[in-house]
């Protein structure tokens, strides 16, 4: 009898124990996998890291405020590098972009999630989202044949023959019209559905009551959305700039085929220029010498490094908005 | 009249609301017009360019016309080699205008992408093979266990991944494989794709994870199965077509992405199916070819790009249905 | 109201329905849910058509200016007709006081002072001053269910309608929050003309001098639609109504 009564608690006890063990073997090998994404971010930093060694031994900090890119190493002067002219104009082309993307995609936006006939809505938002699905290289090749001799001949060259005069930054000549003026307008296009989608998702998400009592104090459909819409979307809205501007930032395609590839730091917008991204794509493949290859990966960790900061900063925001409204302040 | 006497700025109110409600309806054009018309020209000049050669030919460099055995001295080509004139000052190609043919020329097709559309499939397919597994056990992690600072990490290095500029993802590969074997292969491309494709599916697969209702979890632990028993027989299946979608997304993504590959696969002008090799892709064709200066090549770069948006595109509308038909379904 | 027709879409929500509203009255519209009587009071001030694909038709006068005439921007119309919610709702992102002053300033009125006595005023008028005057710049979320719903009434007494409508304004609060926005009701009955929807028979009795009753016709063959059944004197419904729906309605049989 005392063995009967053992062998079935011995049974499930083991039972039990194997379920345990199964449970957590489970999840350590699922966790294992979903750290290997944390791996792979790793493995960027790692990378890009070590193979910039060469040229961080040899500048330092420096290299990121030299103004002179120079590969090509003469009898005369050494190969130079600088990485300035592309920091800039990653930081210029991205700036404008997103100036002209920030406020028209939050417009979109607005449009799609509030002012939108019902029939048209979800057509138009699944055109939006089209939008950003197209490779960016298809983009680059629009700009190229299609809208770059447009941008050249009815708005570059007329507004450097007349404002240009007056304002540097948009002076001539233009030559070819590649530049940052051209690429920074590509970039918004790409940028655009971006941001809108995030603001028309965070829009629709804002409960009706807060619609409703606006409403009910007399406002117009406009002042509805100013003033209690966006408000309460406000985050959400940031959020969705800051995804904008991740994006504008790491551009490669469309940038190089429209920045003009040229490094000397020109103060006019509609001159050639340069963009990290695009100085990477141009010359990695054509290093000259293990220097030049270091100097473009560091380039690369350069801007790993701001997608870092800047991805953070999102967080932080989220983290920030999502610890209570308003708090104690109005 | 009560109640028009008692708002004096009525008037400009309503003025405000109609003129902003106006601007949104202006921004939503200014994104759908460029929408439109990119597809458009894509459709139209890169449709023309298809035919069956398109599709089974590989590289063929572009043909003399009628030179007439002239030879240029000082380029050493036929004199209108590949349907260009070679300005005899500079020796370099005159460009043709956009869309129209130089005169008197007849433009000669320089064979096909055959090799593109099979160098993007296996490469992207690659990807997948590898990303797969990982984002799913990811996703699995990150939906199925309780959320903590952990998983909260994993997610923001998720979401740095997934915005991360693809150049970068490039110069891993290129440093990781390129380097180590001394030779572009499609590995290395498949490697920085898949950087890229993980934290997609595994955002998707995490998503469609949280979708599957609570009832069905009860009912699998009713039933007495260990949590992963019950998660990987019951829970998984149940999402089986939304990991589907994730993977589609995934492929999509990776097959219209170019910055990586032009790092690290190179491009062949052969059919090769080796993934050890150079091989080529549809997106670095477009690019190649918009870039050359022949405009039989530029006139590729259109059909290129076609069959990449029409595959973009399709994969896109593809996940819309059936995502719908799932959230219905659930 | 004349031959008023709410409409969703392409079903009409409440069959045609004819009413009057006495001026500094309480006027309670009861009835068992789903009748219509919510979607009625929305029609007084034009808030239905707000809900996309919905329309009404009839005619609705305040002051012999029919508030649905076309040529008149439904904005106006709620101003002078204001309304409070079931779910006290404070602007999430605003203080206590702006809150209030967001709807000054809709009217034009910007200069500090003004803004401030107007605020004041508001707030005593709903009987909140008191309890919230030191704290003007917390969150409105700071307060609790009562005094929230007492900040919307302040809000909307704060641009001067000529009426106020209130949707169920207790069902989501404690019995004593309940009592002092009745009490609050009963003042504000002095300058303003009140209809107040209610799930609530004895709120109704207690604070309403008239009172309409709505039922649902329910029919096997046509879609449900609410209507009007009887309305008068309030003692008169509870005390003697005349149509046995009514009745049966008040004992509890019904709905």
């Amino acid at each position: 009898m005392a063995d009967v009564k053992a062998a079935p608690r011995a049974a499930s006890s083991s039972w039990a124990r194997q379920t345990q063990h199964g449970d957590t073997i489970f999840w350590l090998f699922t966790l294992l996998f979903a750290l290997l994404i944390v791996g792979l971010v790793v493995a960027v930093g790692i990378v890009t890291y070590n193979g910039s060694a060469e040229v961080r031994e040899r500048y330092g900090w420096s290299f990121l405020w030299q103004t002179e890119w120079n590969p090509v190493e003469t009898e005369l002067s050494p190969a130079t590098f600088g990485a300035w002219p592309a920091i800039r104009g990653t930081l210029l082309s991205s700036f404008f972009a997103l100036l002209l993307a920030g406020p028209i995609g939050v417009a979109i936006g607005i449009f799609l999630a509030e002012l939108c006939p019902l029939r048209i809505k979800q057509p138009l938002g699944f055109m939006v989202e089209l939008l950003a699905a197209i490779p960016s290289v298809i983009y680059g090749l629009w700009g190229v044949a299609v809208f770059g001799p447009f941008f050249t001949q009815y708005i570059a060259t007329p507004v450097s023959d007349t404002i240009g005069q007056l304002i540097p930054w948009l002076a001539g000549p233009v030559a070819s019209g590649r530049g940052l003026a051209l690429a920074s307008i590509v970039i918004a296009l790409m940028v655009l559905p971006t941001v809108a989608a995030i603001t028309r998702d965070v829009l629709m998400a804002v409960p009706n009551s807060q619609r409703e009592v606006l409403l009910s104090l007399g406002a117009t459909r406009w002042e509805v959305i100013w003033l209690a819409v966006l408000p309460y979307a406000r985050a959400g809205i940031i959020g969705g700039v800051m995804l904008g501007l991740g994006r504008a930032l790491g551009e490669t395609m469309a940038a190089t085929m429209l920045i003009g590839n040229s490094t000397r730091i020109e103060g006019s917008l509609f001159l050639p220029a340069t963009t990290s991204a695009s100085l990477i794509a141009s010359e990695l493949t054509n290093a000259n010498d293990t220097l030049h290859e270091s100097a473009l990966i560091a380039i690369a960790l350069v801007l790993f490094c701001i997608t870092l900061l800047l991805n953070m900063a999102a967080r932080y925001l989220v983290w920030q908005t999502s610890r209570g409204p308003a708090g104690a302040r109005a | 009249m009560s109640i028009q006497t008692n708002m004096g700025n009525y008037a400009g109110r309503a003025a405000a609301d109609r003129t902003l409600r106006g601007c949104t309806v202006l921004a939503t054009a200014l994104a759908i017009i460029p929408l439109v018309l990119i597809i458009g020209y894509v459709t139209v000049i890169g449709g023309s360019s298809l035919s069956v050669d398109f599709f089974t030919q590989t590289y063929k460099p572009p043909v003399p016309v009628d030179s007439g055995g002239e030879i240029d001295p000082t380029t050493g080509l036929p004199s209108d080699f590949g349907g260009v004139t070679l300005d005899p000052a500079t020796g370099l190609p005159i460009e043709a205008p956009v869309g129209e043919a130089l005169p008197a020329q007849d433009i000669q097709s320089s064979g096909g992408v055959l090799h593109g559309i099979v160098g993007t499939i296996m490469v992207t397919f690659l990807a997948l093979l590898i990303s797969l597994p990982v984002g799913v056990m990811a996703g699995i992690f990150l939906a199925e266990y309780p959320s903590n600072s952990l998983a909260t990490f994993i997610r923001f290095c998720s979401d740095v991944l997934s915005g991360a500029p693809s150049i970068v993802v490039g110069v891993v590969g290129f440093t990781l494989i390129v380097q180590r074997f001394q030779t572009y292969s499609g590995l290395a491309g498949a490697v920085a794709l898949t950087f890229l494709m993980v934290p997609t599916i595994a955002r998707t697969t995490e998503e469609i994870l949280k979708l599957v209702p609570n009832a069905t979890r009860e009912a699998a632990m009713a039933m007495g199965a260990p949590q992963w028993y019950s998660t990987l027989t019951v829970i998984v299946p149940t999402a089986l077509s939304g990991i589907a979608t994730g993977a589609l997304l995934a492929f999509a993504r990776g097959a219209g992405e170019t910055a990586p590959l032009l790092l690290t696969i190179q491009g062949n002008s052969n059919l090769s199916a080796n993934l050890l090799e150079p091989i080529a892709a549809l997106p670095l064709l477009t690019y190649k070819y918009i870039e050359s200066p022949f405009p039989a090549e530029n006139q590729l770069a259109w059909g290129t790009a076609f069959v990449l948006m029409m595959l973009v595109i399709g994969v896109n509308l593809l996940v819309r249905v059936v995502t719908s038909r799932i959230k219905g379904a659930m | 109201m004349r031959q008023l027709k709410p409409f969703y879409g392409t079903r009409q929500a409440v069959q045609a329905t004819d009413m009057d509203f006495r001026p500094n009255q309480i006027t309670a519209m009861i009835g068992p849910s789903g009748c219509g009587k919510s979607t009625v009071l929305r029609c007084l001030n034009r808030m239905h058509e707000a809900i996309p694909n919905a329309r009404a038709e009839g005619t609705v006068k305040l002051d012999d200016l029919d508030i649905y005439d076309p040529r008149i921007d439904a904005s106006l119309v709620r101003r002078k007709i204001g309304m409070v919610f079931q779910l006290p709702i404070a602007l999430r992102t605003r203080s206590i006081y702006e809150n209030i002053a967001v709807g000054l300033r809709l009217g034009g009125i910007n200069s500090k002072s003004e803004l401030d006595d107007r605020v004041q005023k508001a707030l005593r008028d709903a009987n909140l001053w008191d309890e919230v005057h030191d704290k003007l710049a917390l969150s409105g979320l700071a307060l609790s269910g009562g005094q929230q719903q007492r900040l919307s009434i302040a809000r909307t007494v704060a641009v001067a309608p000529d009426v106020i409508l209130f949707d169920e304004p207790c069902s989501a609060l404690d019995p004593i929050s309940t009592l002092k926005i009745e009490e609050l009701l009963l003042q504000l009955r002095e300058r303003y003309t009140i209809v107040i929807v209610t799930h609530n028979m004895q709120q109704a009795a207690r604070i309403s001098d008239r009172t309409a009753v709505f039922m649902v016709e329910r029919d096997e063959n046509k879609p449900a639609i609410g209507l009007l059944v009887e309305e008068g004197p309030t003692d008169q419904i509870f005390s003697a109504p005349k149509d046995s729906r009514t009745e049966e309605y008040l004992s509890g049989k019904v709905g």
